[in-house]
């Protein structure tokens, strides 16, 4: 918040819960990028990491809701200051959406691992999927952090990429699957990564949006790109 | 500048490039605003921004003091208030006002609502007792004060009090009913009950509320007006206003950012 409130303990108040958010973003972030690296790589030990770092993800969600909670009854915010928090409130929950497929990235992992089941499937092919969702993640945040709703734009466009890489992935998997019935177990597993990156992406695009919202006071979210884009002109 | 955001309902009251002076000093500046009818329009803004200026021009509250003139229009139902032809206590009649303190008379409840329907109409006893016991219905003080009626006014509690006030405003039958800052010396529970009695008017009257309590116009208001050093700055839907307001200087203010 660039302007400065007539209390100082309120603008302390609204930047601690910012970087509160920014804490857990970072910790969902590192989470997707193990998951994504025990996935190239098929690696236990990072799988298991990513798993331990849920609880602590679980606490800091917990601690912002109470956080904003605190701040709305004493302060009664409003115009930009409520937006703020409400998307603050709103981004902890897809945070935390997106450490919860993070988890189940590492858990399918896992099976794949114990399976033996990996080698004859293209889960290389994932990379780009999952370097574009882990990516766009981390752009929201940063332009949450500046809000910054350009970027935002830009997330809400490339977050349609994905979903097209996803479509395609899948029709893949059907393929190895009709050629292959012995693969089905482990594509499901697959596929089931990919639908996790998939969701990923659009928890970084649910943020993008509510970035739009703090700085133009416009609901965007179910709008189409072109609304968009003449909201943010 | 000319914002009328209230132009889809019906206007009680146009005010159309309102300047007020005091003296030399212009304490309003090119006031352009509609107010609704059946609405409460609130008005806030700093200290000595103009609100309560405002308030006061809409039943010339002003007139009482020499050197305090009013220019432009201010139209009730229509009809020009401004004219010099305007008969003041018909005026005062159609628009009723209640100050931050409250100001019972020194006389008994029922006398305090009573007083002014004489100025008015000649009502026969019973007749007179009917109007009493409905404005003091519609002032939400009725159940307080029916066994007490001729107990002086002054005995009641503060918020009591404002609400004898409202209750006498009402007794008239205004169209109008200006409130200037009247919960400010109120407590919680007091200034509740007049947040909700103003929700009820609103029914029956087109009510103007200037209030230091931001959040006291976001809870009643349909309509919100912010002014600053005399000049209307932004007017719109309440809930436009406290969440989303056009101009930086009415965020400002509504957010605490103001210095």
């Amino acid at each position: 918040m660039p302007d400065k409130h007539l209390s100082s303990q309120f603008d302390h108040e609204l930047n601690a819960v910012s970087s509160r958010l920014m804490e857990m973003g970072g910790l969902v972030e590192s989470q997707i990028q193990q998951a994504v690296y025990a996935l190239s790589l098929f690696v236990e030990e990072v799988a298991d990491q990513v798993i331990k770092t849920e609880s602590q993800v679980n606490s800091l969600e917990v601690e912002i809701d109470r956080e904003l909670s605190t701040i709305i009854a004493r302060r009664q915010p409003t115009a930009k200051d409520l937006r703020l928090l409400m998307a603050i409130s709103k981004a902890t929950a897809n945070l935390e959406r997106a450490g919860d497929e993070a988890n189940k990235i590492a858990r399918m992992v896992k099976s794949l691992i114990s399976s033996g089941g990996f080698r004859s499937l293209p889960s290389s092919e994932l990379r780009l999927t999952s370097e574009m969702a882990s990516g766009l993640l981390r752009k929201a945040l940063d332009a949450f952090a500046r809000l910054d709703t350009s970027t935002a734009l830009a997330i809400l466009k490339e977050d349609d990429l994905i979903d097209k890489e996803f479509d395609g992935f899948v029709r893949k998997l059907i393929t190895y699957m009709m050629e292959d019935p012995r693969t089905i177990s482990s594509s499901l597993d697959l596929l089931f990564v990919a639908k996790a990156l998939e969701r990923i992406g659009d928890h970084a695009k649910n943020i993008a949006e509510l970035i739009i919202y703090i700085v133009k006071g416009e609901d965007v979210r179910h709008t189409s790109m072109e609304h968009i884009e003449s909201t943010l002109q | 500048m000319s914002i009328d955001s209230a132009s889809s309902h019906n206007n009680s009251i146009e005010i159309s490039h309102l300047d007020f002076f005091y003296g030399n000093f212009q304490g309003l500046k090119d006031v352009n605003l509609n107010i609704a009818e059946h609405k409460v329009t609130a008005f806030i803004g700093p200290s000595g921004c103009g609100k309560s200026t405002l308030l006061r021009t809409l039943n010339r509250m002003y007139s009482l003091y020499p050197g305090q003139r009013a220019e432009g229009e201010i139209r009730l139902y229509g009809s020009n208030i401004l004219d010099k032809s305007q008969d003041l206590n018909l005026l005062r009649a159609q628009v009723g006002m209640v100050f931050q303190k409250p100001t019972p008379f020194p006389m008994s409840i029922y006398e305090n609502i009573a007083f002014g329907i004489r100025l008015y109409e000649k009502l026969s006893r019973s007749e007179m007792d009917d109007r009493v016991e409905w404005a003091l219905t519609k002032g939400a003080i009725w159940n307080e004060v029916k066994d007490k009626l001729h107990v002086s006014g002054l005995s009641l509690s503060g918020g009591q009090q404002q609400r004898l006030c409202i209750a006498r405003s009402v007794a008239v039958k205004p169209k109008v009913i200006l409130l200037d800052e009247p919960t400010s010396a109120l407590d919680p529970i007091s200034t509740a009950k007049v947040e909700e009695l103003i929700t009820e008017l609103k029914q029956d009257y087109t009510v103007a509320i200037v209030t230091h309590n931001m959040q006291q116009a976001a809870r009643v208001s349909d309509f919100t007006a912010y002014m600053y050093l005399g000049s209307l700055i932004e007017f719109g839907a309440t809930d436009q206003i406290f969440l989303k307001p056009q101009r930086k200087e009415t965020e400002d203010y509504i957010t605490g950012r103001f210095g």
